[in-house]
Order: C-alpha cells, then sequence, then structure tokens
C-alpha cells in the first residue's frame, strides 16, 4: 500500500501533471446533493431510496467528468473505478443493516423471558402471548446432536486427509467432501426422507433432522480441520516421533491439542451455519406446539421452521412471534460468531 | 549403560502397543474416509429408488409438463416450469451479485487500509451468517413492498426488454415475483463470492501490482492488467460456487416467490417457482406418492447443482495445474 502511495506521490511531482484540489469531492458531493434535491423538487421523482441512488449517481459522475477535464481520460477513469468499488462495498454492508435492524425493529415487541420460557400449548393462534422455549430446546438439541454425529467423524475423516491418506486416496476423498459442500441442504432432507423416515419406517424426530444437519455440516468441519492440522509445525510432530512416541498418540496428544482452538473456531462456524438451516427440519422433524425435550420420539419444534411456519400465518400474533423467534435466532448466531472470533484471536497458529 | 538398556525395554514394550495402536487408529481414520463415499453414494441411490414410485406412476412427461400435481388421483407432474424458474432465478441472482461481489473485494483488497478492511472482512462475512429463513422473512415483509416502485419504473420504462415487460399492464400487483427472489438470492450469495474473491485477489503478487504502478499506471489500470487476469478462474469459480447455492436456496425463495408453474421470462409480474421452493411449500399437502415426486424434483436440483459444483472445481484445479507448470 505504501509503496503505491509512495509511486503515485513520486510521478506527481516529476511531472507535475494537474490534479484536482483534496476538497473538490467535498464541494462536488454538496452540489451533485443540491441538484439532486431541485431534481426531486420539480419533477415526478420520489423516495429516498431513489434520492440516494440518484445523489451517489450524480456525485461520481460529476467528480469523474471534472476529472476528465483538468486531469485527463486515465485519472477520470480511474476515478470512477474507484468509487464504484467504494458503491459496491455500500451495497453490500445496506441490506446487513437492514436485515438485523429490521429483525431488532419487529423482534423487540414479544421478545423477554416469558417469550424464551413458554410454549404455543396454551396460546392459540389469534392470542398473544406464547413463545419459542420448545422451538429453542428443539433446535439446540438437533444441533449439538447433529455435532455430536459430524465433529469426531469430520476430525477424523481430517485426519485420514491429512495422515494416513495416500496421496491419491487423500485427494479423493477430499474431494467428495468438496461435492459435499455443494449438496444443497433440502436435498440432504430429501435424503432423510428417502431413507430414514420412508426406508427405516421411523417417524419425523428430532434426530431424523440431526442426520440431516449433520450432513451440511461434516464438509465444514472436515475442511477447517484439515486446514488447521495442516497448520500444526511439522518440527513439533517430528519431536514427537523422535522420543519413541507412536504416530497415533502424537495424533491424538501433540497434533490435535496444538490445532484445537483452530477445529473448535471452525465447528462453531459451522454450528451457526446449521443453526439457521430450516429446509431439511422442515421435511423430517415436523413441528410441534408442545414441549418435547426428547430428539428421539415425536414431532419436535425448531426455531427456523417456528419462524416459516407463523411468518406466514393470517394471524398477526403469529407474524409477531415469528419476527420474536427470528430476533432469537439471530441472537444465538451472533454470540457463536463473536466466540469463534475471540476464540481465533487466541489461536497461536492462525497468527503465525 | 543402566540408561540404555532402559530405554531399549522402554521403546521395546511400547512398541508392540503401539503397532496395535496405530493400526487400531489407522483404521478408524481410514473407515471415516470410507463413511464419506458411503453417504454421498447413499444419498444417490436411495433419491433415485424413492424417486422411481412416482415417475412409474406420472401420466404425463416428466421433463415437458409444467404442471405438478403428484398426489394419489391425478398423477400429473412435471419438472419443466420449475427447472426453468431454477435456473432463472439462480442465474438473475447471480449476475446481480458477481459485480457488486467483485467490486467489494477490489475494494477491501486493493483500496481498504489494512485494519478497516479486516473489519470490513467480518461484516461481509456475517451477511452469510444470516439465516435464510430470516432473509425470506425480511424479504416478504421488508423488501417485497419497498420494490413496488422500482418495479414500475422499470415497466415502465424498460418494457421493450422481455425480461421487464408488463403483458397485462398490471398496475399495483407487483407482489411475489422471480425478481424478488433473484434480488434475495443475490443478498444471499453476495458475501459468498465476495469472500471467495478477496481470497483470490489476495493471492495475486504484490511484484506485479508494484511493477505496474511502477510504470505509470494509476490505481485502477494497476488492478485491470495486473490483478484481474490471474484472479480470473478464481473469480469465475466464486461465482459457480454461488450459482450452485442460489439454485439450491430453499427457504428465502419460497416466501418470496408467487408458485406459478409457469414458463414465462417476465420477471416483474407474479410468475415462477424453483424446485426447492416447491418441496418447501407443497411438502405439506403431499401424501406419500406426492413426496416421491418431490424426491424426484430433488434429485434434478441435485444433479443440476453437482454439475455447477463439479464445473467450479474443474476451473480451479485446472487454474492450479496451469500455475505449478508455468513456475
Amino acid at each position: 500500500m505504501s509503496t503505491a502511495d509512495a509511486s503515485l506521490g513520486l510521478r506527481n511531482q516529476s511531472i507535475r501533471q494537474a490534479s484536482l484540489p483534496a476538497w473538490s469531492l467535498a464541494a462536488v458531493t454538496v452540489g451533485a446533493v443540491l441538484l439532486s434535491l431541485l431534481l426531486f423538487a420539480t419533477t415526478g421523482f420520489a423516495g429516498d431510496a431513489d434520492f440516494l441512488v440518484v445523489a451517489v449517481t450524480v456525485t461520481v459522475l460529476a467528480i469523474a467528468s471534472l476529472s476528465w477535464v483538468v486531469e485527463g481520460k486515465r485519472r477520470a477513469i480511474d476515478r470512477i473505478a474507484t468509487n464504484a468499488a467504494l458503491v459496491a462495498l455500500v451495497v453490500t454492508l445496506i441490506p446487513l443493516g437492514f436485515v438485523i435492524g429490521y429483525v431488532i425493529k419487529k423482534g423487540r415487541g414479544v421478545f423477554g423471558w416469558s417469550f424464551l420460557t413458554h410454549s404455543l400449548a396454551d396460546t392459540g393462534p389469534l392470542q398473544a402471548g406464547g413463545g419459542v422455549g420448545h422451538a429453542i430446546i428443539g433446535t439446540l438439541e438437533q444441533v449439538l446432536l447433529a455435532s455430536a454425529f459430524s465433529v469426531p467423524l469430520g476430525i477424523l475423516v481430517a485426519i485420514f486427509i491429512t495422515e494416513y491418506g495416500g496421496r491419491r486416496l487423500a485427494t479423493a476423498v477430499r474431494f467428495l467432501i468438496d461435492v459435499m459442500t455443494g449438496i444443497p441442504s433440502i436435498v440432504a432432507g430429501l435424503f432423510v426422507l428417502a431413507f430414514w423416515i420412508f426406508v427405516l419406517h421411523q417417524g419425523a424426530s428430532g434426530v431424523a433432522a440431526a442426520i440431516a444437519l449433520a450432513i451440511i455440516e461434516l464438509p465444514i468441519v472436515v475442511r477447517t480441520s484439515e486446514e488447521m492440522i495442516r497448520l500444526v509445525p511439522a518440527a513439533l510432530r517430528e519431536a514427537s516421533y523422535a522420543l519413541g512416541i507412536p504416530k497415533w498418540r502424537t495424533i491424538l496428544r501433540i497434533v490435535l491439542p496444538t490445532a484445537a482452538t483452530g477445529i473448535t473456531t471452525g465447528v462453531m462456524l459451522a454450528i451457526a451455519r446449521v443453526i439457521g438451516e430450516t429446509a431439511p427440519v422442515l421435511l423430517v422433524a415436523g413441528n410441534s406446539n408442545y414441549f418435547n425435550n426428547n430428539p428421539f420420539k415425536g414431532e419436535q419444534a425448531s426455531l427456523p421452521v417456528y419462524i416459516f411456519q407463523n411468518a406466514q400465518s393470517s394471524s398477526t400474533f403469529n407474524v409477531q412471534r415469528a419476527w420474536g423467534a427470528a430476533l432469537t435466532l439471530i441472537l444465538i448466531v451472533v454470540v457463536l460468531y463473536v466466540a469463534a472470533r475471540l476464540l481465533t484471536r487466541r489461536n497461536q497458529l492462525a497468527r503465525r | 549403560m543402566t540408561v540404555v538398556t532402559a530405554l531399549d525395554s522402554a521403546s521395546l514394550r511400547s512398541g508392540h502397543h503401539a503397532r496395535r495402536g496405530d493400526a487400531v487408529f489407522r483404521w478408524l481414520a481410514t473407515g471415516a474416509g470410507a463413511l464419506v463415499f458411503v453417504v454421498l453414494g447413499a444419498i444417490a441411490v436411495f433419491l433415485v429408488v424413492k424417486a422411481v414410485p412416482s415417475l412409474r406412476a406420472d401420466k404425463v412427461s416428466f421433463w415437458t409438463t409444467k404442471t405438478w400435481s403428484p398426489n394419489q388421483g391425478s398423477e400429473a407432474f412435471g419438472i419443466a416450469a420449475l427447472l426453468f424458474g431454477t435456473v432463472l432465478t439462480g442465474v438473475l441472482a447471480l449476475a446481480m451479485a458477481v459485480p457488486v461481489g467483485i467490486g467489494v473485494s477490489i475494494y477491501i483488497t486493493q483500496y481498504a487500509p489494512r485494519r478497516i478492511a479486516t473489519l470490513l472482512g467480518y461484516l461481509t462475512d456475517l451477511l452469510a451468517a444470516v439465516p435464510s429463513v430470516v432473509y425470506g422473512l425480511w424479504g416478504l415483509y421488508f423488501l417485497l413492498p419497498r420494490l413496488t416502485g422500482i418495479q414500475l419504473f422499470l415497466a415502465k420504462y424498460f418494457h421493450w426488454i422481455p425480461l421487464f415487460a408488463n403483458p397485462n399492464n398490471q398496475a399495483s400487483v407487483f407482489s411475489k415475483s422471480v425478481f424478488g427472489a433473484a434480488l434475495v438470492l443475490a443478498v444471499m450469495i453476495l458475501p459468498i463470492v465476495a469472500a471467495i474473491s478477496r481470497e483470490v485477489l489476495r493471492q495475486v503478487d504484490p511484484a506485479h501490482e508494484e511493477a505496474a504502478l511502477a510504470l505509470g499506471a494509476t490505481r485502477w489500470e494497476m488492478i485491470r492488467i495486473a490483478v484481474l487476469p490471474p484472479s480470473r478462474p478464481g473469480i469465475i469459480s466464486a461465482a459457480m460456487l454461488g450459482l450452485g447455492r442460489a439454485l439450491g436456496e430453499t427457504i428465502a425463495v419460497a416466501f418470496v416467490i408467487g408458485d406459478l408453474f409457469k414458463i414465462s421470462p417476465h420477471i416483474l409480474v407474479p410468475s415462477g417457482n424453483t424446485i426447492a421452493a416447491n418441496i418447501a411449500n407443497s411438502f405439506g399437502d403431499a401424501d406419500t406418492l406426492g413426496r416421491s415426486a418431490l424426491i424426484a424434483s430433488g434429485l434434478v436440483l441435485f444433479v443440476l447443482t453437482l454439475v455447477v459444483n463439479l464445473v467450479a472445481r474443474y476451473i480451479i484445479l485446472r487454474s492450479d495445474t496451469e500455475e505449478r507448470s508455468a513456475v
């Protein structure tokens, strides 16, 4: 970055090319906003979002044409490109703000301790009150079960790829893991429906959802564990071998503990990813208005399905509860994310 | 002397133990690797096996029929409209998300100061953390009502493009549409495209960038000649992975698409449906045969996303080997 600035500065000094003063952008922006205001006052344009779009476009075009006249074509195109990249950034961050802001705004009304601890057992669609307690229990049980399936298995697959699989087998397994990453979650749900419910004749239950979620979670766990295991310095491994410690104990006692922080981060991100999965859960876990603490028997509610079912209801109370559930879900995901980021900071492998 | 013998006996004792432990551990890891084969194979096999009953019962052509009424008694369904809608929404979402995604990653890697770049990276990643059901909810209640103005604008001035045509001159009933679905999908795949292309742009050799600047290139010219060309395969595969994600996205689309079994290029007026959204929306009313038909449509989706992902992986693989042979 600094070399880039230095070289540009050097060029400016030696050639003394005409350039726009630093305050010109501010001046042009003010002018463009005024012009847009005039445009909106006199013509049929209306709306806040439209105004923003028009004002930004006018600003970018104005600064570009000014630069074209003063600084020449190449600098003008450079300015357009810079502004376009900045606009792309803003366009990306706007939905983030709107999504989170709107969920907080709509969900805050019903959110609270009672909402988190009650089910819909005593609350009809046309009544206020009730809550998502049963859905939180369901979601947590399903996700924990899914992780209980996929995390040990995923770490073992990662160990196979990095330590045991020969070159060709490891490449083949890694390729299949990539293929698994691309499987749509609804297809994982359909597989569990076909296999678990149609062929094995099991009923809809939390564990069926957990199997589907595990299929989605597995490739994420494998990829992050593999990356972390590869980061473990070879010197540590060799020191262990030199002490006569067998390979399997080296992996269990040296490699995995060193990579543990990174793997934990990966697992938390994987959980954050599957905890909001709706499609597979909708197909194989069913839904329920009551507390069902046993994931192995009977239909079980979950936060995503709760949102999906209640959001399209004609009762405004149900829609409000859906927003409350969305807020709950987002809070859980944010907690997982922040925890994962904090762990990353303590990760000495990633810092290297 | 005594030390040596003590060491020897210790290592001998653990040697026998170690070999058995190593063998067990090796088998465990190999078993886990093999299980990946088994799971993928099982997914394909069980989808095919459970799709067959409905395909046998189907009274019309599966590939060319647009309607979807697979339940016992009617048994007439086809994938044509769903497949068309899936590809259309996916491609439209991609067309919107890719330019923005590349722009963001260019800004973060080339323009933003390092500290801010890290923060911006977190923020764009956070966009990927929002669950799809929340995007659906937001799309339905926040985005769709606010799109009417843009839809009317496009229909008024650009109706000569078939995509934006408004054949029956509907004035106010722009509600659920392919346009809305594609926009929500675009927001959802944007962080994926941005994250992967950010990594790709970061791989560019700084020496090339500095060389371009030293020759007097402006920042943009440097990006155009030194950064983008070597990143092209990576960016293309990022787009393909985003497309794969968009094709399979279920719940967000189920919220905002109109559930219409038509093949129509007019995306502003209520039209279209996708395979995944149809599975979520009609699962509740489906009997055993209907569920089998949904599994059949899921099989088509599985193959479609598989092809898209394989193409993406192939592009990455080819550019990797090219790089290696160049070095």
